[in-house]
């Protein structure tokens, strides 16, 4: 039976018993609204505190108000309200409702028949009642458990269409995203921006908060930050426009964080800022892993915030993998952390990056939390990978392009560079790359014309130039044993100081201006090889 | 290839400024004639000097290690030193060596003034 109809019974029968016009009231202890006559169902405010409830919770009998001495708050509330008796509803010792009634119309006082009957009444209502209000509530459990199940239900519509549907293709570069929504549905999210001159924004991000307000604000900051990167160049320009732009509308407590970078593909330089997300991580081809760290406050707290901004060169064989707490923050049996340690670790020792990266990360976070492991909050990763160039080993599959030699003299790296320039016109290089490759072509053949051939007009510094499908190359020979090995990176602060000689810029140079740079020693002459993708 | 146009440094004043206009090409043979002009603009002891790549056509390592050389005299001399009128690709290089962080650059002259003006 349900609630509502149970209580109508009841106060059916307390009528019948009494022989009375006058309903009582019933009135539940138990926070669960009922869909039943207001006038007769009233939630009764009782304070945990107020010695009525004691009484309540211990007596099966009818309680006379008239005679209760008990300084209760309550009591002289329904005293003043005109109530006569109270009838505790007690199921299995548990108080779960109370019966008031007021007086009889004939002004005669309750009988002890009379109370004996309602006392009767209420040990067998009470069980009834108890029943009748588990249902009710376990009813209103399932509705709200569906409300939930719906609202991540959208939470996760909106993130995945928000999210990108494809990973750009860029040459000489593999992008892998992964992402892994939580049950309940953080905020995290990830964006490729196409740019201007071939320029790609990446984001990473987690808004605070689950499920439908976290997908709204994500929703938002994306918006904004597509709108900010087309319009402005900086990183850090990106991130301060979006927060100002937040700051206004974002509900209160929630915030985000945000790691933003651009990548110029043609030569792996990548600026970044970073408003309070965890710091991604670098590793070189060499197996340096380097943290790329820059301050700002995460977007959406505070207006006119500033963001640092830097800059990576990636060379070949290098990958960057940024990442949500999601991952750090992972638990396992035990409660320990999966930690910035343990990924730190993980990326220094992975070669691979990329997809490779991504699968083995998972399989080790799989191995840490264990099998049984509910995934505590959203994983996400984008892993950014330079491809090492795959050059033929012979010359079947190069192409010859042009050949030729010039006097070893100071100054005649113009020469070279100018002569390197014609050469390679047809293959239509964008402007910035040829100047790139220019001075390249210029710094190694100073190298190779000072260093190998001593500037001696008997040891020409010869030029070649091949191509092939993707890749053009640029070898210049000498007769030399090739640069020291040891020398010593160019550090500003260094030279700034005196410790570093000025010069020593060369080498520093012709690396972050080309693709890939190989040195080689065919027969009796040193080889430059410098390497620019197609 | 064009004829090289040789190095040429000429030092103008403004009220707080000195301006070393830079021309042709900065390698190993423009030490002289640069060190000449920054000793030449310290004179009159103004706020700022200002190197002006805007004319320059070319500029190897051995011009870059010249401009450090430069930067570090004005640091010695905790005198301001700023540079303007860099191409793309040489603005690029002065971010590859990190003079960029120490020695701000701007576009032109005129944003150079008015930013030492401002400050």
């Amino acid at each position: 039976m349900k609630q509502g109809s149970l209580i109508a019974a009841l106060i059916q029968r307390v009528r019948g018993v009494l022989r009375r016009e006058r309903p009582p009231v019933v009135t539940e202890l138990v926070r669960a609204a009922i869909p039943f006559d207001p006038d007769m169902v009233h939630d009764l405010d009782l304070a945990p505190n107020d010695p009525l409830l004691v009484l309540l919770q211990s007596s099966h009998n009818v309680i006379d108000l008239a005679n209760l001495r008990l300084d209760s708050p309550m009591a002289a509330r329904l005293r003043a309200e005109g109530t006569r008796l109270i009838v505790p509803l007690l199921s299995q010792g548990e108080l779960v409702g109370m019966l008031s009634l007021g007086s009889r119309r004939s002004e005669q006082d309750y009988a002890s028949d009379d109370k004996t009957l309602l006392a009767n009444l209420a040990t067998q209502a009470a069980p009834a009642l108890r029943v009748a209000q588990l249902v009710n509530q376990q009813r209103a459990e399932a509705r709200e458990r569906e409300r939930i199940a719906q609202e991540l239900k959208v939470a996760r519509l909106i993130q995945q269409t928000l999210l990108p549907r494809e990973v750009p293709a860029l040459r000489g570069w593999t992008i892998t995203p992964y992402y892994e929504p939580a049950r309940e549905v953080g905020g995290d999210f990830y964006d490729f921006i196409s740019l201007p001159n071939g320029h790609l924004g990446l984001v990473i991000a987690d808004v605070t908060d689950k499920g439908v307000p976290a997908a709204l604000v994500m929703a938002t900051t994306r918006s904004v930050l597509r709108a900010a990167a087309t319009r402005l160049e900086s990183p850090a320009a990106v991130l301060a426009r979006v927060n100002d732009m937040l700051v206004p509308d974002i509900p209160a407590n929630m915030f985000v964080t945000c790691f933003y970078a651009v990548l110029d593909p043609s030569g792996g330089r990548l600026r970044y800022a970073n408003a309070g997300h965890d710091v991604a991580y670098w590793r070189t081809a060499g197996g340096e892993l380097r943290e790329l760290r820059a301050r700002g406050m995460p977007l959406g707290l505070m207006e006119g915030m500033i963001y640092e901004e830097y800059e990576a060169r990636l060379r070949p064989g290098d990958h960057v993998l940024l990442y949500s707490d999601g991952l750090v923050e992972a638990h396992n049996a035990q409660r320990e952390m999966f930690s910035f340690e343990r990924l730190a670790t993980f990326v220094s020792a992975s070669e691979q990056g990329g997809q490779a990266l991504v699968d083995s990360l998972l399989a080790e976070l799989a191995r840490f939390t264990g099998a049984r492991w509910t995934q505590e909050d959203d994983i996400t990763l984008v892993a950014v990978r330079y491809e090492r160039l795959e050059l033929p080993l012979d010359d079947a599959g190069w192409e010859h392009v042009a050949e030729f030699s010039i006097t070893s003299a100071p100054d005649n790296e113009r020469l070279a560079m100018e002569q390197v320039a014609e050469a390679v016109a047809d293959l239509g290089l964008p402007a910035l790359r040829l100047e790139r490759l220019k001075t390249a072509v210029a710094e190694a053949t100073m190298n190779a014309m000072e260093h190998g051939n001593a500037y001696r007009a008997d040891r020409p510094t010869r030029i070649n130039i091949r191509r092939n499908a993707s890749t053009l190359s640029v070898r210049i020979f000498d007769y030399g044993a090739g640069p020291d090995q040891a020398a010593e990176t160019p550090d500003l602060e260094a030279k700034l100081a005196g410790l570093q000689t000025p010069r020593g810029w060369g080498l520093h140079l012709i690396q972050h201006m080309v693709d890939d740079v190989r040195v080689n020693q065919e027969g009796e002459q040193h080889v430059v090889e410098l390497i620019v993708r197609l | 290839m064009p004829t090289p146009q040789p190095f040429e440094a000429n030092v103008r004043r403004q009220p707080r400024a000195a301006i070393i206009e830079l021309r042709g090409e900065i390698n190993a043979s423009a030490e002289a004639g640069l060190s000449m002009a920054y000793t030449k603009a310290e004179q009159d002891d103004p706020e700022l000097i200002l190197l002006n790549f805007e004319h320059v056509e070319y500029m190897n390592s051995t011009g870059i290690a010249l401009v450090v050389g430069l930067l570090a005299k004005a640091r010695k001399g905790k005198r301001r030193i700023a540079a303007c009128g860099l191409s793309t690709h040489y603005r690029e290089i002065f971010e590859i060596t990190r003079l960029a962080d120490y020695m701000p650059v701007f576009g032109d002259e005129t944003a150079a003034l008015t930013d030492n003006a401002a400050g």
